[in-house]
């Protein structure tokens, strides 16, 4: 009878997670060491699946490195860090703002439900849709936008081609990720203030604490954990970006909006075959993302279950040291 | 002197607030202006959004935007249907097998669960342009490149559902329920559908809507992966409208644009307090 009770569930551990670990190695982890095989290979052509090995195991890498210019690996790289800032520091700006705004409980702002679903809402719309729907905004010579500057500057406006222009073209790609990001940083930010014991903001406020005060002195510093999960997570998006780069202007006008991830599926998918450079440049974005998470994974660590850990050791060295 | 301060304190007060409402009214038409040009000017004629772009009411034109895709490649239905197929299996798929891996680094122990907890952390956050050269060749190889179980079936495998399902897991699920179930006689199996699964009903509903919002929007697998009109999802669709034979059927893009975006804000404006609320449980950002 004891000896049933004692029955041992472990197996069930292993058992459940089967499905998961089955799926992983087909579908994640196979295709990473595939793709990561590719980026030493000659793998090129339409419909071939053969390579070998190339003599210079890093001549994909070399090859894609070392070429400047428009569409090449380099520029795309600037072009996504590029990107990344421009979208970032006014979308993390302006989310601590209207954070500071929503959170103060000196000043109760009414209607914030509702301000919350607006600026959120692009955030869940088609990226897809979402860029095909500003490109018909920024149309030429007859668009919305046109008109719209054409109103205010009066006959003699000259349609601006928008879409032709480099910098106007940046812009607007960083313009589109700010717009659809900021909604979600915000709350995100909101949720992390809430998480703040409400006895601190009551005790900056008795020491006489003015609102800037008690924004950089006391709220930044306790939601210090979120900022930099936001920060890490929105590089790691960043990283990524495709969609809107690629419907916009095609990474167009002259590679100005080209982006990594856009190179990789230029390289591969549309009309060069060349999968061995797109997965050399898949491997270094790899491995940047891959030190990005173990950044986050730092941040994300248990705080008290690690300081437990070390005071065990801790205890037992001293017990140790004491034998 | 101090009631002097007081009222310049709540004069203060009185221009931030106004400051915020400005800043805040102003947000909120940026976030409806594109979206209320989109589905007013699908319902005007080509020539007209042509010579006056921008319009605040809506017009009589509706359906001959429509037939303006007829026999050409845009096809909103055919798009909506493949997009439900891979966006509602993907999402269950991802669902039950998150829950059940959660619960198997949560209500076990075993020997390599916290090796393997880290490994699911670790590799939580690698996107799939990382992966796609390889997992191109290997679909293609497998000769299931139109195949929309290769846009199902890799969701089976979702390292940050499962992370954030322990999360849950770990603060809602007591093990004295799970033993009393064990107690009764019902299978490891049988207590997780019928007693773990219904503990996580709030995780549930939020995961489920990041993730089908998430398959529902994925452009860049579906790319690569299909090459067959009748297998496209509806953001390829979408991306068609930039070709050649719509430049000048103005009202018809608007219209197609409208025919993917509406049905989302509806079914946000329906969902957002359970949508904003679940925002702060995690998501990849961009």
């Amino acid at each position: 009878m004891n000896n049933k009770k004692s029955v041992s569930y472990t197996k069930y551990g292993y058992i459940f997670s089967i499905p998961f670990v089955l799926a992983f190695l087909v579908f994640q982890l196979y295709p990473v060491l595939y793709t990561v095989v590719i980026g030493f290979t000659d793998l090129q052509g339409v419909a071939t699946t053969e390579f070998h090995f190339l003599k210079n195991p890093l001549e994909n890498f070399i090859k894609i490195l070392s070429t400047n210019g428009a569409g090449s690996f380099r520029l795309s790289l600037r072009n996504t860090i590029l990107l990344w800032g421009l979208n970032f520091v006014p979308q993390i700006s302006l989310a601590l703002l209207l954070t500071a705004w929503f959170t103060d409980t000196r000043t109760t702002i009414k209607g914030q439900g509702l301000f919350k679903v607006l600026f959120y809402m692009p955030n869940i719309i088609t990226a897809a849709s979402v860029a095909i729907l500003f490109g018909a905004l920024l149309s030429y010579p007859q668009g919305p936008l046109n008109s719209l500057i054409g109103s205010f500057r009066g006959d003699d406006y000259k349609a601006i081609n928008f879409l032709a222009n480099k910098n106007f073209t940046r812009f607007i790609v960083a313009f589109i990720q700010f717009w659809m990001w900021y909604g979600n940083t915000m709350v995100m930010l909101i949720a992390g203030v809430i998480g703040i014991s409400p006895e601190i903001f009551e005790a900056a406020e008795i020491d006489g604490a003015n609102r800037r005060q008690t924004f950089f002195k006391v709220t930044i510093p306790c939601i210090r954990t979120i900022l930099l999960y936001v920060l890490v997570t929105s590089m790691i998006g960043g990283l990524n970006m495709f969609d809107i780069p690629k419907l916009i202007a095609d990474g167009g006008p002259d590679g100005a909006t080209g982006t990594t991830a856009l190179y990789i599926y230029k390289q591969a998918f549309s009309g060069g075959y060349m999968y061995n450079k797109a997965a050399a440049a898949s491997i270094i974005m790899f491995v940047i993302i891959m030190l990005l998470s173990m950044l986050l994974f730092y941040i994300l660590r248990d705080k008290d279950e690690e300081a437990l850990k070390k005071a065990i050791k801790r205890e037992k060295k001293a017990a140790n040291a004491r034998r | 002197m101090s009631e002097q301060k007081l009222r310049t304190k709540s004069q203060d007060n009185l221009i931030l607030k106004i400051i915020v409402y400005i800043v805040c009214i102003f947000l909120s038409i940026l976030s409806i202006m594109p979206f209320w040009i989109m589905a007013v000017n699908s319902t005007r004629a080509s020539a007209d959004v042509q010579s006056h772009p921008i319009a605040f009411w809506f017009s009589t034109h509706l359906m001959d935007n429509f037939k303006v895709f007829e026999g050409k490649t845009f096809e909103p239905i055919t798009g909506f249907i493949n997009s439900a197929i891979i966006s509602v299996s993907a999402t269950i798929l991802a669902i039950y097998f998150s829950c059940l891996t959660a619960y198997a680094v949560t209500a076990y122990e075993w020997k390599l669960r916290d090796g393997f907890f880290k490994f699911i952390m670790a590799v939580m956050m690698i996107p799939a342009q990382c992966t796609m050269i390889g997992f191109f060749q290997m679909v293609y190889k497998m000769g299931m490149a139109n195949n929309l179980l290769m846009l199902i079936l890799p969701s089976i495998a979702a390292p940050s559902m499962v992370f954030f399902m322990r999360q849950y897991l770990q603060s809602s699920l007591s093990m004295e329920i799970v033993q009393s179930a064990r107690i009764d006689g019902a299978g490891e199996f049988r207590t997780f559908n019928s007693i773990v699964l219904p503990i996580m009903k709030p995780a549930i509903a939020t995961q489920a809507i990041f993730t089908f919002v998430g398959n529902w929007n994925n452009l860049f697998t579906p790319m690569v992966l299909l090459t067959k009109a009748d297998k496209y999802t509806m953001p390829i669709m979408v991306s068609l409208l930039r070709g050649d034979i719509y430049k000048t059927e103005y009202g018809s893009i608007y219209l197609g644009v409208s025919l993917t975006v509406l049905p989302l804000i509806v079914v946000y404006l329906l969902l957002s307090k359970y949508i904003v609320a679940g925002v702060a449980l995690g998501s990849v950002k961009g």
